[in-house]
């Protein structure tokens, strides 16, 4: 579960005020808006990567408002991806479970499992920059939820990739949700990826 | 494809060429000064016991020198880079007045540093006490080279931690790193090219140092003296031959030292 109460960011002359919605576990809303209204600033603050002003973020039932990034279990898809360049994807994959000291027989099983399901299998040795935009798009998903956080962050995972692509990490997104019962909050311009996946819209 | 017009880049390399050629020029100079006799001289020079001792110091100095600024780049680099905060301007400032200063300038203020007498005792004195001694001593050859070598390993690991994205430092935090973990597992192996490279140019900085080395450590033989010192003294001392051929010697050990650390940063990127 997520909710924002009354959030209040402000970055140099951008001011976000007053948003408040509450996304059920396992629900897959999709933030909608123009360009400029505060979409991606929404999610880096729910993050933690951005000083909230005022307002709450709960997650999982957890006032997270006042927590470091790294407390606040959430997985996050950056619009590029931002993969680790210096990692192989199999790195990427384990990164979370890496940082928290997780054995190698537990970090190879889970970066095993990912692989399988997000189709990178034959990549788990191959270096991030080399990758299609698809691949890297999965891989990104992939490290994002190797931790199994109960929510998910994407923003607009799917707006630089092609036709096929977008289908393929679409049915991904949905089976991710109905098996990991993960709570996604997804920023998109297009209203297809709305359409296909989100149990509810917000407008910004 | 890019269009090539050929008068354009004609013109552009032989304007940039001329420099290229500068330098091929300057080393044939050295070359021809010695003539036939080239195999001669540079046999008797790394014959003897001062240059062996110079090539010595020069090669540790210079490695410590590198290593230090190295040391303080990569925080100072990562800060001018990624932070903002009072004072920042200033700072970027500062740091680069090494470069511009100067040599001797940079060695007279260490020398001032450490032979002004603060409460009836210098800096040199206090330490003298503990037994360990900097003006005209090895620490104040490593000390000279790192102050300007600093300088350039500053600027090539602001330049470097800029280009790396702040976003993979983020992500890294959501991840589970803490600012001090994103910045080891992610910001800093993606610089480590810009590292290699500010220590390489820092090593070359040092080598090449003269001026504050001068002021600041002195000139005395098989003591304070390294590569550049020894061309210096060779001139003073009128054997203008001893002095080409330690030159040609410092063209080599930098030649090999670039060398090894653009081999290493090949070897790194494999």
């Amino acid at each position: 579960m997520i909710a924002v109460s009354q959030l209040c960011v402000t970055a140099g002359k951008f001011c976000l005020a007053n948003v408040s919605f509450v996304i059920p576990t396992g629900g897959h809303a999709v933030l909608m808006g123009p360009s400029g209204v505060g979409k991606t600033t929404t999610l880096e603050a729910i993050c933690g990567l951005r000083r909230i002003e005022s307002g709450r973020v709960v997650i999982a039932d957890k006032d997270v408002t006042q927590l470091p990034p790294a407390a606040r279990g959430i997985g996050f898809v950056p619009q590029d991806g931002a993969l680790f360049p210096h990692l192989t994807v199999r790195e990427n994959a384990a990164f979370a479970l890496k940082v928290r000291g997780q054995s190698p027989a537990n970090i190879l099983s889970r970066v095993n499992e990912l692989a399988s399901r997000f189709g990178l299998k034959q990549l788990l040795d191959r270096r991030v920059t080399d990758l299609s935009g698809g691949e890297k798009q999965r891989v990104a998903l992939a490290r994002a939820v190797a931790a199994r956080p109960p929510v998910l962050l994407l923003d607009e995972p799917l707006s630089a990739l092609d036709v096929p692509g977008r289908e393929i990490l679409r049915q991904h997104l949905q089976r991710l949700r109905e098996e990991e019962k993960i709570t996604i909050l997804h920023v998109t311009h297009d209203p297809a990826d709305a359409e296909a996946l989100a149990t509810q819209v917000i407008s910004l | 494809m890019f269009h090539r017009s050929r008068p354009f880049l004609a013109a552009l390399a032989l304007l940039g060429g001329s420099y290229a050629l500068l330098i091929v020029c300057m080393v044939a100079a050295d070359v021809a000064h010695l003539g036939s006799r080239l195999p001669e001289v540079i046999t008797q020079v790394l014959g003897t016991s001062e240059f062996r001792d110079s090539l010595l110091l020069s090669l540790f100095s210079c490695t410590v020198a590198a290593t230090l600024s190295v040391l303080v780049g990569v925080p100072l680099g990562y800060l001018l880079a990624r932070e903002k905060w009072r004072g920042r301007g200033f700072v970027e400032w500062l740091v680069d007045i090494p470069v511009v200063l100067p040599p001797l300038v940079v060695g007279l203020s260490l020398l001032m540093l450490f032979q002004l007498k603060v409460g009836g005792h210098s800096l040199e004195d206090r330490l003298n006490f503990f037994g360990l001694r900097v003006t005209y001593a090895v620490p104040a050859v490593i000390l000279a080279q790192f102050v300007v070598a600093a300088a350039f390993a500053v600027r090539t690991l602001r330049l470097t931690f800029s280009q790396i994205p702040r976003r993979t430092e983020e992500v890294a935090l959501t991840l589970g790193c803490s600012r001090a973990g994103a910045f080891w597992r992610v910001a800093l192996p993606q610089a480590r090219r810009g590292v290699l490279g500010a220590f390489t140019l820092a090593w070359a900085r040092s080598l090449g140092e003269f001026g504050p080395v001068l002021v600041f450590a002195g000139v005395m033989r098989g003591r304070t003296e390294v590569l550049s010192t020894t061309v210096f003294l060779e001139l003073n001392i009128g054997r203008l031959d001893a002095a080409v051929a330690v030159s040609l010697l410092m063209i080599v050990v930098s030649l090999l030292a670039l060398g090894l650390v653009r081999w290493l940063g090949k070897e790194d990127a494999l």
